[in-house]
């Protein structure tokens, strides 16, 4: 009896081994792996795709914590990746003979690598981009082109924004500063984020509530709650589609411009099958249904051409030329500013 | 050795395992993590600067001090309609009913903490439940925001505790002998004085364990600051969050959590000696 018991626990951790179909663990956004793409990324290629949901704070985190172990592709932003990458080493190098370049649109591929160039090795190939800018109800708020609108008080307990990074960003553009030029003076980008503390603080009771979930903002701007928000361009999209007078508005300070990555785990188990993701994703036909779905452009060469008609007209109705050339995509972020803007943070947040 | 021992030990192995890999080791890590730190060329060195910013940096000890009243006047509030509730179903209550009762205590948290607080902010937000049937019935003409004060915030974190008050309580009430009052009755005392001197001294084991519970459980919440509190609600929780999460610095987290791990029990045994008790006495 003993004897088959044993036999029957041996089998059984011998099958758990092998019975794995081959899997490739995915560290996203939310939305950025529909679930179709999913199912005929796994009828083309037999990889099962897990995805676990995260944003650019939480996927360093988690990556730090097991040192760059547990998934086999993640997306961070790629302002985010060359400091992490210098200090913690995260992340393997991209090697960009295994990807088909033909898909990438050039100038973006180009300008990722650049970004994450760290020690003659870049890190990342560009997925996405959007920008930061307003959600504006333009029946309850018209003419509303500038950040100063989050802390202007005609808005009283009408505006939400999140307390993060961005938001100090905007509120640095929007009182005439340029905070990527003080990047590198970190004495100087204190003093910006000391007056950006005082200014938020003071606006504290114009802000609704600083929002972090980005379903629950779109539903408070939906029931009218909520006229002015900042938040990303696709969001601002999609609550068009329902409603015609809200839309997204990019900033007369200049939309803030993120790229969306993608970047291999230092130690990923199935990397070939992230390589596979990556090449898959970033083809004509399915980035363009990520694009009509989610409303996000990707850097996919000839996405456009697959992508729905009311999703196109979004790019063109918010992004004309002059609005594209006065965005200010995000440079890389030098180490030592997370822990003072953290501090930043923590102050406004403790204020009354 | 003999084989009973043997026996014990193949038992007793995964109990030891468990604690000293899940929970002994990972706490000497974030023990030792609290103590390092880098220096100004960015090197690891060892440091108490992680446990001086605390006290160096106002925000830092103003947000515990606040989170920590917080969670007493919480503690009192929900002590206070957990005396009436619990004295209600142990004593007043038919037996039957009684069961009903505890149950209906118990249903809300059959579901998770998350789900019944976005419950409450449908309740009440701005578009919500409540604002919609006061409209309706004319009691007031434009929707008020109850969400995100600290009204609203206290009244979450009693709704989430309050059971961990009810079940001692009912449960030290049940062995009050009601000749007690009953006789402190004949001989003429008041309702306030047989609270005093009869009720409340026999419940203190009782009272003094909920009260431990419910203060730890609001000290060491995050959802509900967070999310009906809104935008000037910053808990200490959310602070060691936020150093782990927002800043990098794994170090000041780790220290800030030994903090709150340290600060926690020097309350509750100034507590006990305060009121002159022994963390024995109300454990048994």
């Amino acid at each position: 009896m003993k004897r088959i018991l044993v036999f029957a626990l041996l089998t059984v951790f011998a099958l758990a081994g092998t019975a794995q179909a081959e899997t490739l663990k995915l560290l996203t956004w939310k939305g950025y792996a529909p679930q179709e793409l999913i199912d005929t990324f796994e009828k083309e290629t037999g990889i099962k795709v897990e995805v676990t949901f995260s944003n650019n704070e939480e996927m360093i985190a988690k990556l730090r914590a097991t040192r760059g172990a547990g998934f086999d592709l993640a997306q961070p932003s790629q302002d985010r990746i060359s400091y992490v990458q210098k200090k913690y080493k995260l992340y393997q190098a991209m090697d960009y003979s295994k990807l088909d370049s033909s898909l990438f649109i050039p100038s973006m591929l180009s300008a990722v690598k650049a970004n994450t160039l760290v020690k003659d090795q870049s890190y990342a190939a560009p997925f996405c981009w959007g920008t930061s800018g307003l959600i504006v109800n333009n029946d309850k708020a018209p003419g509303v082109d500038s950040f100063k609108a989050l802390i202007d008080p005609k808005y009283k307990g009408r505006v939400s924004y999140r307390l993060k990074r961005p938001t100090l960003i905007a509120i640095g553009f929007a009182l005439g500063y340029d905070p990527y030029a003080l990047y590198d003076k970190p004495k100087e980008y204190k003093a910006m984020l000391d007056k950006i503390a005082e200014t938020l603080i003071e606006a504290k009771p114009i802000v609704k509530n600083y929002w972090a979930n980005g379903d629950s903002l779109l539903e408070s701007m939906r029931s009218g709650e909520v006229f002015v928000a900042m938040a990303w361009d696709a969001g601002g999209w999609k609550l068009h589609h329902d409603n015609k007078a809200i839309d997204f508005k990019a900033p007369k300070e200049g939309a803030l411009g993120w790229i969306d990555t993608f970047a291999i785990p230092a130690k990923a188990k199935n990397v070939e099958a992230a390589y596979k993701w990556i090449n898959f994703m970033m083809k004509p036909e399915n980035s363009g249904y990520f694009s009509s779905k989610e409303k996000y452009a990707t850097a996919s060469a000839d996405a456009l051409k697959f992508t729905e008609k009311a999703v196109a007209d979004n790019f063109a109705r918010s992004f004309p030329q002059e609005v594209i050339n006065n965005i200010k995509w995000y440079p890389p972020v030098p180490a030592k500013l997370e822990s003072m803007e953290g501090k930043t943070l923590d102050k406004i947040k403790a204020a009354n | 050795m003999p084989r009973s021992r043997m026996v014990f030990w193949i038992f007793f192995a995964p109990v030891i395992m468990w604690l000293m890999l899940l929970i002994v080791l990972p706490l000497c890590d974030l023990l030792t993590m609290s103590f390092r730190g880098e220096n100004d060329y960015g090197d690891m060195v060892w440091t108490l600067q992680n446990y001086i910013n605390f006290f160096d940096e106002p925000i830092y000890w103003l947000t515990f001090v606040r989170t920590c009243l917080y969670a007493v006047v919480t503690t009192v509030i929900v002590f206070l309609l957990s005396m009436p509730v619990s004295f209600y179903i142990a004593k007043l209550a038919r037996a039957r009913v009684q069961g009903a009762l505890m149950i209906m205590l118990l249903l809300p948290f059959w579901v998770s903490e998350l789900v019944r607080i976005y419950g409450w902010m449908i309740l009440l937000r701005e578009s919500g439940v409540l604002n919609f049937f006061m409209l309706k019935i004319g009691l007031i003409n434009k929707p008020i925001e109850m969400l995100y004060n600290d009204a609203t915030m206290i009244m979450g974190l009693v709704y989430t505790s309050m059971l961990f008050m009810v079940v001692p309580l009912v449960s030290v009430m049940e062995s009050l002998d009601d000749s007690l009052i009953e006789a402190a009755h004949d001989l003429g005392a008041g309702q306030w004085t047989i609270w005093r001197t009869i009720i409340i001294p026999h419940c203190k084991p009782g009272i003094t364990s909920g009260s431990i519970v419910v203060f730890m459980l609001v000290l060491g919440n995050y959802l509900t600051p967070n999310l009906m509190g809104g935008k000037n609600s910053l808990w200490f929780t959310e602070q060691i969050y936020n150093q782990f999460i927002a800043s990098f610095n794994w170090n000041q987290g780790s220290a800030f959590g030994f903090l709150l791990l340290v600060l926690s029990s020097l309350i509750i045994w100034s507590g006990l000696k305060l009121t002159r008790q022994k963390l024995g006495e109300v454990a048994s």
